[in-house]
């Protein structure tokens, strides 16, 4: 890995640490309408994954979004004042937190609908393969979401026909109240990519290292015209399914089964320090730069305004004849 | 004084009553126990839904007949079919109208002509729970009201209380009918309160209530929009005019006689409907209407429905999407407005 890799991964994982504390901050005062749900210790899988595309790469994402969106390469203003349901909102306030997008950097939404994005990610394979273009898509889905429907048809179709395409499950422990245990009949998520004759692997998702490797590989295979790959991500949800969940169903013995001891952040700053990737000047002035620009993001989205009236009934269509 | 329960409580003390009456009734959905297989979990602490709907029927019932789902929609709700199909009566609990995206082929294909298609030999005794409606700033996927959408597939019945009364005993008829029931709980009545009885009580499918009676205008409104007749009814009072609310209760089957008996008194319909205005239950009743009461009519047939587009999430855009009092009382001075010219 060389020295500006480092700096965009500690770079987009200090961004989402600090997006996501600031939203939490906001929401409990009111101001954010409806409900978010928070990626705060999960940045490694987003970022290692992202840190392997570029703008003609695609994802999709999940009702979990916004580390996807920064790692992705979302504006952190934009997105902020989509999450205020402002005009200056990357979806002009009208998607809100669960449905942020950007196809400008290949972000093809956040979802509302737990397993939504699997048949998506594979139509940009679809597209990818039939236009001849070099360009991936990936998957970022839940664990809740490999128990559905849409995650073995999207898969199946994917490994059939070959297409460029990466599913990266974040196996967080919980499907909202549910343990992943309880509702998944195989031992692992990776194990299932046996049944559509893919690889599947199972990496510790709070090292970004870790994930940055497999991807790289899943990258690789996909380009080459070899099809998808299954990645699971193990990593611990330290927020509940939403802001204001009292998370009665997490227990100390849940937490020591999954990786909650190893901040993905502070992790990656030490390795960073001790292959001589990042000096600690670096890392601080990355700190405070990230910071800054998620206040940035914060004052932004307080000082827009709310989107005009007539805003309601536009973009339904392209174009409709009344 | 009589007692007072939320929306929330009634549907929960409907469901307990079911379930203490018939050991047949079960309960499955996504989180309906909440935190299933966690030991240390106490039942007063676990979800009970996501909208704590089913609290505490989990501990009582046991976790054979509230049965937490993977999230996959397609799986258990066909499996609730063909589960009521062979003995079971089960309720269960689409987390939000909207993700019958995920199985409407398990519910329109299958459960809604099992019946028809195997010659009146087969019962699907099912009756499914979900949440809907905007308000609650959660956006286009989360906020949807698609009883119209249901309405229109022979073999389902439809229902759409409005307040904590009629949810109970709705409910109990719901889940006691033998044909498929979808009964829609608006998400934002959930705290709303209202005189609940205790005990056993059951309102039948397909009877109407008169909320009001008045000789001016009639007024039908679906589920929270009766609210908002309510206090449109009050505003037109100020003003001389005389309104006759109709809440229809179920929509699937619709009591017809009701509102015809109403119009054919008042000559004036205006229906609210938070659903989209393409197709949905105010233009199935407008339609009803025109076809078989078309003379009783003074004035033209007036609709208050949300703009067609999906829900906003922006919470300024959200609040013009719902119909509100205003352009309720708006729209009925201009019809009472022409007919008072024309009389």
């Amino acid at each position: 890995m060389d020295k500006n890799k480092a700096h965009w991964i500690y770079a987009k994982m200090n961004d989402i640490r600090n997006f996501e504390n600031q939203v939490q901050k906001i929401f409990s005062t009111g101001v954010i309408p409806g409900f978010v749900h928070l990626y705060a210790g999960e940045e490694a899988i987003a970022v290692g994954v992202c840190a392997h595309l570029n703008k003609d790469d695609y994802i999709t994402s999940t009702h979990r979004g916004h580390g996807h969106c920064i790692a992705k390469g979302c504006d952190l203003n934009g997105m902020m004042a989509e999450i205020f349901g402002k005009e200056t909102g990357l979806c002009n306030g009208k998607g809100g937190s669960m449905h942020i997008a950007d196809l400008e950097v290949g972000m093809l939404g956040a979802n509302g609908i737990v397993g939504g994005g699997f048949p998506l990610a594979v139509g940009a394979g679809l597209s990818s393969y039939v236009q001849g273009t070099d360009s991936v898509s990936v998957c970022f889905f839940g664990d809740g979401a490999n128990n559905h429907g849409t995650f073995h048809e999207g898969i199946n179709i994917a490994a059939a026909l070959k297409l460029p395409v990466i599913f990266v499950a974040e196996n967080n422990g919980f499907g909202e109240a549910t343990p992943f245990e309880y509702a998944t009949s195989a031992k692992t998520i990776a194990e299932r990519a046996k049944a559509y004759n893919i690889p599947g692997v199972r990496v510790n998702g709070n090292d970004v290292m870790e994930v940055y490797a497999a991807t790289e590989k899943a990258v690789k295979r996909a380009k080459n015209g070899e099809g998808p790959t299954l990645i699971e991500a193990l990593t611990y949800r330290t927020h509940g399914h939403f802001e204001g969940d009292n998370q009665a169903y997490k227990s100390e013995a849940d937490k020591e089964k999954w990786p909650v001891d190893i901040d993905c952040i502070k992790k990656f700053k030490e390795y960073a320090l001790q292959n001589d990737l990042l000096s600690e000047e670096e890392l601080t002035e990355i700190e405070r730069a990230s910071e800054q620009a998620v206040q940035e993001a914060v004052e932004f989205a307080h000082n827009s305004k709310e989107p005009s009236a007539e805003t309601l009934t536009e973009n339904v269509y392209v174009a409709y004849r009344q | 004084m009589a007692r007072k329960l939320t929306f929330s409580k009634a549907i929960n003390e409907a469901m307990d009553i079911a379930m203490e009456r018939d050991n047949k009734v079960i309960l499955i959905g996504e989180d309906v126990a909440g935190g299933a297989t966690v030991d240390h979990l106490q039942d007063e602490e676990a979800w009970g839904g996501v909208f704590g709907v089913t609290q505490g029927l989990g501990n009582k019932y046991g976790r054979k007949r509230v049965i937490d789902m993977p999230i996959a929609e397609a799986g258990y709700m066909g499996a609730a079919v063909a589960a009521a199909v062979t003995g079971l009566r089960p309720i269960s609990e689409l987390m939000f109208n909207d993700f019958i995206g995920s199985c409407l082929d398990e519910v329109m294909n299958q459960g809604a002509k099992i019946r028809y298609m195997f010659g009146g030999k087969a019962e699907v005794p099912l009756t499914i729970r979900t949440s809907h409606g905007a308000g609650a700033g959660a956006a286009a996927q989360h906020s949807q009201s698609l009883y119209g959408m249901f309405t229109a597939i022979p073999g389902l019945k439809v229902v759409v209380p409005s307040n904590p009364y009629d949810a109970k005993g709705l409910l109990l008829s719901a889940i006691e009918d033998s044909d498929i029931v979808a009964f829609f709980e608006d998400k934002t009545l959930y705290s709303m309160k209202g005189e609940v009885p205790e005990g056993y009580y059951t309102i039948p499918l397909g009877q109407a209530e008169i909320k009001r009676s008045g000789d001016d205008l009639t007024i039908v409104a679906i589920g929270k929009m009766v609210h908002v007749a309510e206090e449109a009814a009050n505003e037109l009072a100020k003003q001389g005019v005389e309104t006759e609310i109709i809440d229809p209760r179920s929509l699937s089957p619709l009591d017809e006689d009701t509102i015809l008996q109403s119009v054919d008194k008042t000559g004036c319909l205006l229906i609210i409907d938070e659903a989209n205005p393409r197709c949905n239950a105010a233009t199935d009743i407008s339609a009803m209407v025109v076809d078989k009461g078309f003379d009783s009519l003074d004035a033209p047939i007036k609709m208050v429905t949300a703009p067609h587009a999906p829900v906003p999430f922006a919470r300024n855009l959200e609040n013009l999407y719902i119909p509100n009092t205003s352009t309720v009382v708006q729209t009925a001075k201009e019809m009472i407005g022409k007919l008072t010219l024309s009389r």
